[in-house]
This record gives C-alpha cells, sequence and structure tokens, in this order.
C-alpha cells in the first residue's frame, strides 16, 4: 500500500456493546464495575461517557479495547467479537504512556512498525503527518521529558491516531492538563475528527467537555456501574467551549449527573 | 576544559604531596617514589609482562562478565514474571547476592582447579545474581501502562518484552550490571592475588609477586594500572548507556 493510501483510508466502524457486566475481586466483596451495559456506537460517531469515579468507565474502555475480558455479554467491532487488542482500536490514556527510551517520532513510529507493508521511510512520513496534524512535527526528534504536559498528550494522540485505527478510545485524556492547554485541545480535536473520521469514545469528568465534544453524552453511575441517561447533542459544529449555548446545556446535564449520584448515595 | 584544568592541577598536586612525602621519610622499601614507580611501569610495558597479564585479567572478566550477563538478563526477566520462578530461583538470587563473591573462591579451585574454569566461575558468581535480580526489580517496577499501550499497538509475547519491557527496565539493567561489575572485578582482583592459577598470570598476580618479591613499586604500579582499567571499564561499558538515558529520561548526569 502506498501512503497517500494510507493516509487516506478513512474507514468508520461501528461498535456494539451486548449487554455486558464486569465484575472485580475488592477487599472480601466483589465489586460489579459494569452492570448489563448496552451501547452502540454508530460509524464516526463522538460519544462522551461522564460519571462520578469508579463508574466503570475505564473498565468499559479496556473491554472494548480488549485489553479486559467481561464477564458475560459481549463486544463486537465491526459485527465482529473483540477478542483482544489491535490496532483497529487505538486507545489513548489518562497518563500519556510515551515510552521515554524512544524519542517522539520513535514513539508515534511504535505501532507502525507492527503493521505490515510499510517500509522505514514510509513510517517516517506517517508520523510526521500525524506529529503535523497535532501541531508538533518541529519536535519529531525530542525527547519525550523534554515536552509539556500538553505536548506530551498530543504526542499519544498522534501515536494513537498513527495506525489509521477506526475507533479511538480515550480515556480522561485532557484531566491532567491546565484549562488553556485544554481549550486549544477541544479546538484541535474537533478538526482532527472532522479531518480523520473516527469513531471516538471519550471519557470525562468534564461535562462541558463532553458537550463540546460528543455527538451523544451518556451518563454512568456507579455501584453497580450502569448507563443512566443519555442526550443528544445537537449544536452546530465546530463548537465553541466558551459558547452560553453550550453552558447551558452543560448545566441541565451536569443536574442530571447530580440526581443520579445523589438517587445512589440515597439508595 | 575547566573541569579537565581542575583534575589535572588536583592529581599533579597528590604526586607532588607523595614525592614529598618519599623525600621526607626516605624509605623506598616502603614507598617507592612516582618516579620509581613510573620506572617499573615503563620498563613492564616494554619487556610485555604487564600486556600480557592485563591481556589476561582482562579476558577472564570479559568472558566471564558477559556469561553472567547472558544467564542472568532472561533469568531476570523469568523470575519478575513468573511467580513460581520468582520464589524459587529469586529468592535464591537474593541470597546468592548477598554473599560476597570472593567467598566462592574456595569452592572454585575444589571444583575446577588452579585453573581458568574456576577464575570464570567466580566472575560469573559475582556478576549473575546481580544482574538477575536488577532486571527482575526493573521489570517488577515497569508501570503497566506501558505494556497495555503497546499491547493496543498491536505489540505481544516476544515483542513486548524486548521492545518495551526490557528496555523500560534499562535504568534498573544497567545500574544491575554495573553493580555486577564491580562485584566482578572485586572477586577477580582477590582471587588472583591469593589463588595461583597455573593456566596464567594476571594481574592480580603480577601484585602479588610484587609483594613477595618486596617490590611496592612493581606493587603500586599495579595498582594504577587496575584503577585505570576500572575506569576506562566505566567509561566504555556504562557511560555511554548512561548518557542515553540521560538524554532520553531527563535524569540527572552522575
Ligand atoms: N483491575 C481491577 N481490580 C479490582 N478492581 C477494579 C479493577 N479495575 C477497576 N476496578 C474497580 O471497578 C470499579 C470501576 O473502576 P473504573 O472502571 O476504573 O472506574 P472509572 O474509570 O469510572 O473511574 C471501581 O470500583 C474499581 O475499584
Ligand atoms: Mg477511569
Amino acid at each position: 500500500m502506498s501512503i497517500s493510501d494510507e493516509l487516506e483510508n478513512i474507514v468508520p466502524a461501528k461498535l456494539v456493546v451486548e449487554d455486558v457486566s464486569k465484575s472485580f475481586a475488592g477487599r472480601g466483596r466483589r465489586v460489579q464495575a459494569l452492570d448489563n451495559i448496552r451501547l452502540e456506537v454508530g460509524e464516526g460517531e463522538f460519544v462522551c461517557l461522564v460519571g462520578p469515579s469508579g463508574c466503570g468507565k475505564s473498565t468499559l474502555l479496556n473491554l472494548i479495547a480488549g485489553l479486559d475480558y467481561p464477564d458475560s455479554g459481549r463486544v463486537l467491532a465491526d459485527g465482529r467479537p473483540v477478542v483482544g487488542p489491535g490496532r483497529d482500536r487505538m486507545v489513548m490514556f489518562q497518563e500519556h504512556a510515551l515510552f521515554p527510551w524512544l524519542d517522539v517520532v520513535g514513539n508515534v513510529m511504535f505501532g507502525l512498525k507492527l503493521k505490515p507493508g510499510l517500509t522505514r521511510k514510509d513510517r517516517r512520513e506517517v508520523a510526521r503527518y500525524y506529529l503535523k496534524l497535532v501541531g508538533l512535527e518541529k519536535f519529531m526528534d525530542s525527547n519525550v521529558h523534554e515536552l509539556s504536559g500538553g505536548m506530551k498528550q498530543r504526542v499519544a494522540l498522534a501515536r494513537a491516531l498513527a495506525p489509521n485505527p477506526r475507533v479511538l478510545l480515550m480515556d480522561e485524556p485532557f484531566a491532567a492538563l491546565d484549562a488553556m492547554t485544554r481549550e486549544q485541545f477541544y479546538v484541535d480535536m474537533q478538526k482532527i475528527w472532522a479531518a480523520r473520521r473516527k469513531t471516538i469514545i471519550l471519557v470525562t469528568h468534564n461535562v462541558r467537555e463532553a458537550v463540546c465534544l460528543g455527538d451523544r453524552v451518556l451518563i454512568f453511575s456507579a455501584h453497580p456501574g450502569r448507563i443512566r441517561e443519555e442526550f443528544k447533542i445537537t449544536l452546530p459544529r465546530p463548537r465553541d467551549f466558551s459558547s452560553l449555548e453550550l453552558a447551558a446545556l452543560a448545566g441541565d446535564i451536569t443536574r442530571a449527573l447530580k440526581s443520579h449520584t445523589t438517587a445512589e448515595a440515597a439508595a | 576544559m575547566k573541569r579537565f584544568r581542575h583534575a589535572l592541577i588536583f592529581f599533579a598536586s597528590l604526586v607532588v604531596l607523595w614525592q614529598i612525602i618519599c623525600w621526607v621519610r626516605n624509605s623506598p622499601v616502603l614507598l617507592p617514589g612516582p618516579l620509581v614507580v613510573a620506572r617499573y611501569l615503563g620498563e613492564a610495558i616494554m619487556d610485555g609482562t604487564l600486556g600480557v597479564a592485563t591481556w589476561i585479567t582482562a579476558k577472564r572478566l570479559l568472558i566471564g562478565y558477559g556469561i553472567g550477563c547472558v544467564i542472568g538478563l532472561p533469568l531476570g526477566l523469568m523470575t519478575a514474571r513468573s511467580k513460581f520462578l520468582g520464589d524459587t530461583v529469586g529468592l535464591l538470587a537474593l541470597g546468592l547476592q548477598t554473599l560476597p563473591s570472593v567467598c566462592w573462591v574456595p569452592l572454585a579451585l575444589l571444583w575446577f582447579g588452579q585453573s581458568e574454569g574456576a577464575m570464570l566461575f567466580v566472575v560469573v558468581m559475582g556478576t549473575l545474581w546481580s544482574v538477575l535480580i536488577a532486571v527482575d526489580n526493573g521489570v517488577r517496577n515497569l508501570p503497566p501502562i506501558y505494556v497495555r499501550a503497546a499491547h493496543t499497538m498491536g505489540s505481544s509475547g516476544a515483542h513486548t518484552l524486548l521492545k518495551v519491557v526490557l528496555p523500560a527496565s534499562l535504568p534498573f539493567v544497567v545500574s544491575g550490571m554495573k553493580q555486577g561489575w564491580a562485584f566482578a572485578w572485586r572477586s577477580l582482583m582477590a582471587a588472583e592475588i591469593y589463588v595461583t592459577i597455573l593456566t596464567g598470570y594476571g594481574l592480580g598476580h603480577l601484585l602479588h609477586f610484587g609483594r613477595e618479591l618486596n617490590a611496592m613499586e612493581q606493587v603500586i604500579g599495579v595498582m594504577f594500572v587496575i584503577i585505570g582499567i576500572g575506569l576506562l571499564a566505566d567509561k566504555i561499558l556504562f557511560s555511554p548507556w548512561e548518557h542515553f538515558m540521560h538524554r532520553r529520561w531527563g535524569t540527572a548526569r552522575e
């Protein structure tokens, strides 16, 4: 395959989570991290999961990534059951998880090296393309420790995008960043999502972030982890993080989130 | 350049001090002056004794150290990843690592005789356990996120081991290899000084003979060579790795 094929090849996928339950052995008792989760994500859709910590969001993402397995139910990617990690579903973690023993371009090329059919030069070109996409082309040969927190997350994003996955799973990737860096990220994420047409599931604590980026926002609750409510976000794109409409909608969703959490605390 | 000048001035002063002490005490048998030692070194280099002894010692050290690393690295990976091996081989290594490796000398002589085998055995024992424990430690301290990230990118099995687990534990591995080197070097010197090995005289023997002959200039001269080899090994074997880690990880240079 040529580089242009590699870069032009935009294939959205569809994810189905079918009655998935997952529990962990906690201290003495079992923790029901996920209870009968049903979720369908359309091709090219951007879905955001919000909920209190410990409600199983990361667990769900891990199951979709194939890093862990459900106790019951199944996960389908593109109609096929997920049996392990795959380059069609890339993950971006809260910790950047970049490899310190590689330089920036080495990190982005790591996944590409495992992808057959690319020469070393192709891989470098693909890596350059994605580093440019996240605005870090100049830092190709830098070392990871020389970058700021926001830049590291950008490299992590480039690394996740580089193998051209159909699905991008993002687990609170902006949580550790300062507000300014984060807002710039929202602008860039929307551009990248529009350009590369990925199916994205984003986990976040930040309801406004979810409203700014998502086509749909799902509210999770804990003990057991369940999807409580779903909001379709129809605001026109690109969305401005500081717009009033967005803030108002985020307010509604935050109230709904609070009511679920308090109901759960009372129960 | 400035650092080099400081070092030069410092060491030159030491030599001058040494010379002054020699003049004051004036007992060439107990403490020969720098010029006498330099003359010995010159002669020993010219007639080849120093070269041969250095080569014999270096060969024992490098071969033994190589064997120790080649066995210790994979064993450390295995003890870290298997509970069974960790509870057995890992524990054994922990115990043997506390044993000064020179303690192996009597057993080595019994098993291998006064031969290269005995010397190699002592060096391997000095290296192996430190390297094993360092790798084990490095792998256990590995943030699990690296392996998970690698798995999502399609890495698995041996690829993960070689391209993720091993490089991620590099800081531990290098410090373990350095410690192994120090142990191996010390125990080899001790063995060479106290045991006559029939298959070849190394630097330790040269030092020992110097004492027997009351030739203190030989003892001191050989000590300098031993120090020189230690420094050189550090620069050649470990400095490049430490530079690499400093550059990539951003850790402080020592
Ligand atoms: N590997 C694990 N072992 C034991 N318990 C776990 C494990 N992973 C998650 N849990 C538990 O499952 C619940 C959900 O965790 P997680 O999915 O990380 O939540 P979230 O990402 O929404 O904060 C928590 O109560 C957590 O303690
Ligand atoms: Mg989480």
